[in-house]
């Protein structure tokens, strides 16, 4: 597989660098791959902008941090504005249609996914946007298996919490699908 | 999956292999960005059997792993620079009196509370010169998690063997970096520990007196011999003393221990050094982004090569004068002002053609901030 690199970006509390975590211990432990992540933060944790970087390959990885993403994750305006001049030609745009209102034509393909409306439609619950995210990313890229996400889940959190965050990680599949290729 | 495979940040990494290498008491108190180091101890150590205790601040975190050092306990504590500063008083002391302890320094942008969440490579100096008067100092680094993990296990042997501290210079780019390590196997890498005593209770112990190899044998503190330690230039029974002759070769001892041991000291790794003209000389988070350029250049035919420094004291400096004769060009690359810069320009013959590629923002160095540098020194502009 050719080097992915991958930048997540909202706001504190969103649950980005945590994402990034979980899809990359999920290539690490369970699809046999190298994978590092990163993240930029500030004092303030919850509200304050958020990034994590993520790079993804089956060969070495040197360099850690990720300075043009093939794949580009914004779940805010904010984040959107500050980050969508970085991302690599032809490269991949996810953003939430809740949160963010693309403003210019960039080289990329830009996939608009209403996915905290519909986590908050079928499930009513914010905390796991961030998997419905990783759901819509996995189908879009096929970075990772997604039974590889949910066994990274299995060991981080507690088992009452797994349904809900497999429905959200099925949820962000289907829309991802409606996209992919 | 294979359960010697890890993700893990760098810091657990650092946590994981300090149990690996026996410790069993750390102290201290958390801060950005060395507390994950802590709060992984505080759940792993006490499962283990260990202790771990979070002081009220930096500095009696320092003394009290002296103190277990001296009862027999493999100790560390980890902190970054503002605790570092304050580290360095109780430092002195575990120099002066001795004591074998590792002390993880994850560094921030300073001086003073500095940049917290962002890295640097600051404290090198301090590492070697934090402590007043003349002493000597061992202060390892490492680039990725498999050498933090090794880095982290050869701080504590190396502590044993020489009774000294040795500083652990981690940054946050490795610290916070979460990347796959493979554990090593038990055994894999030697552990080492403390030489002790042979000597039975009721005879005649002299704490501070070497063996004809300069090493001093202990006695667990509280145990069968009763003796002092202070901070003082003692004598052999380690109590307080002026005499000149017995001060003159305590300091001389406590220079010579570690100086006269520098080739045993220096760890260090080559990458494509056989036919450089031009060497990169980096360490920690910034030899990633040197190493990076190197191969990427390589694939374009360049002759650039990387000395990467694990030993940063005592400063290898025999390694870089013999890598770098045939060098036209020795670039520095680290995240300060050129601190390891110095020490470069007084190994080399020539040291008009070391320079420094750095990056002192906050921001972690990138592949081609080193590229635009050396285009400059190459003289070819950006």
């Amino acid at each position: 597989m050719k080097k992915c690199r991958i930048v997540f970006s909202g706001s504190g509390g969103q649950g980005v660098i945590t994402a990034a975590i979980i899809l990359a211990e999920a290539a690490v432990l369970y699809e046999n791959l190298n994978a590092v992540q990163s993240q930029d933060y500030g004092a303030a944790a919850r509200g304050g902008s958020s990034r994590a970087d993520v790079i993804i390959s089956d060969s070495e990885i040197i360099y850690p941090k990720v300075i043009e993403p093939n794949v580009l994750v914004c779940l805010t305006q904010e984040a959107y504005n500050k980050f969508y001049p970085i991302i690599r030609p032809g490269g991949l745009l996810i953003t939430d249609t809740r949160f963010v209102k693309i403003q210019r034509k960039a080289d990329a393909h830009q996939v608009e996914l209403p996915m905290y409306r519909t986590v908050m439609d079928d499930i009513g619950k914010p905390i796991v946007f961030n998997i419905c995210m990783l759901g819509a990313l996995i189908a879009l890229t096929e970075l990772v298996r997604p039974e590889s996400i949910m066994k990274v889940l299995e060991i981080r959190i507690p088992s009452g919490f797994l349904k809900m965050n497999r429905k959200a990680l099925n949820l962000g599949i289907g829309l991802g699908k409606q996209f992919a290729g | 999956m294979n359960k010697k495979i890890k993700f893990a940040q760098g810091n657990e990494v650092c946590a994981e292999a300090a149990l690996y290498a026996g410790l069993d008491f750390f102290a201290g108190y958390p801060i950005t960005p060395s507390t994950e180091i802590a709060e992984h101890l505080s759940i792993m150590l006490p499962r283990k059997g260990g202790k771990f205790i979070q002081m009220e601040d930096e500095i009696s975190s320092m003394c009290a792993i002296i103190g277990a050092s001296l009862t027999g306990h493999k100790v560390m504590t980890a902190t970054s620079g503002p605790g570092f500063s304050l580290k360095q008083e109780a430092l002195g002391y575990a120099i002066m009196a001795e004591i074998p302890c590792v002390v993880v320094n994850v560094q921030r942008g300073g001086p003073s509370t500095g940049i917290p969440t962002h890295g640097s490579q600051g404290d090198i100096n301090q590492a070697r010169w934090g402590v007043h008067g003349d002493h000597s100092i061992i202060a390892l680094t490492a680039s990725n998690h498999q050498d933090v993990f090794l880095m982290t296990v050869e701080a504590f042997n190396l502590a044993e063997t020489y009774r000294t501290p040795v500083i652990l210079l981690l940054d946050e780019g490795v610290a916070h970096l979460r990347e796959r390590f493979i554990v090593p196997e038990k055994g894999e890498i030697p552990l080492l520990t403390r030489l002790k005593t042979s000597v039975k209770e009721g005879v005649d112990y002299h704490p501070y007196l070497p063996r004809e190899d300069g090493r001093l044998p202990m006695s667990d503190f509280g145990g069968t011999h009763r003796y002092n330690v202070t901070g003082l230039y003692h004598d052999m029974w380690g109590f307080p003393t002026t005499k000149p002759t017995i001060v003159h070769r305590l300091i001389h001892h406590l220079v010579h221990k570690i100086e006269h041991n520098v080739d045993r000291i220096a760890r260090f790794k080559e990458y494509y050094m056989e036919d450089a003209e031009c060497i990169l000389i980096s360490y920690g988070f910034s030899a990633r982004a040197a190493l990076h350029l190197v191969k990427n250049r390589r694939a374009r035919g360049e002759r650039l090569g990387l000395l990467e420094l694990q030993t940063l004291w005592p400063f290898p400096s025999h390694v870089v004068r013999e890598k770098c004769v045939d060098a036209r060009y020795v670039v520095v690359v680290e995240m300060n002002m050129g601190q390891v810069l110095q020490s470069v320009k007084l190994s080399v013959e020539q040291p008009e053609k070391v320079f420094l590629a750095n990056r002192i923002d906050g921001v972690a160095i990138t592949p081609t901030n080193i590229k635009n540098i050396l285009q400059v020194i190459r003289g070819k502009g950006v």
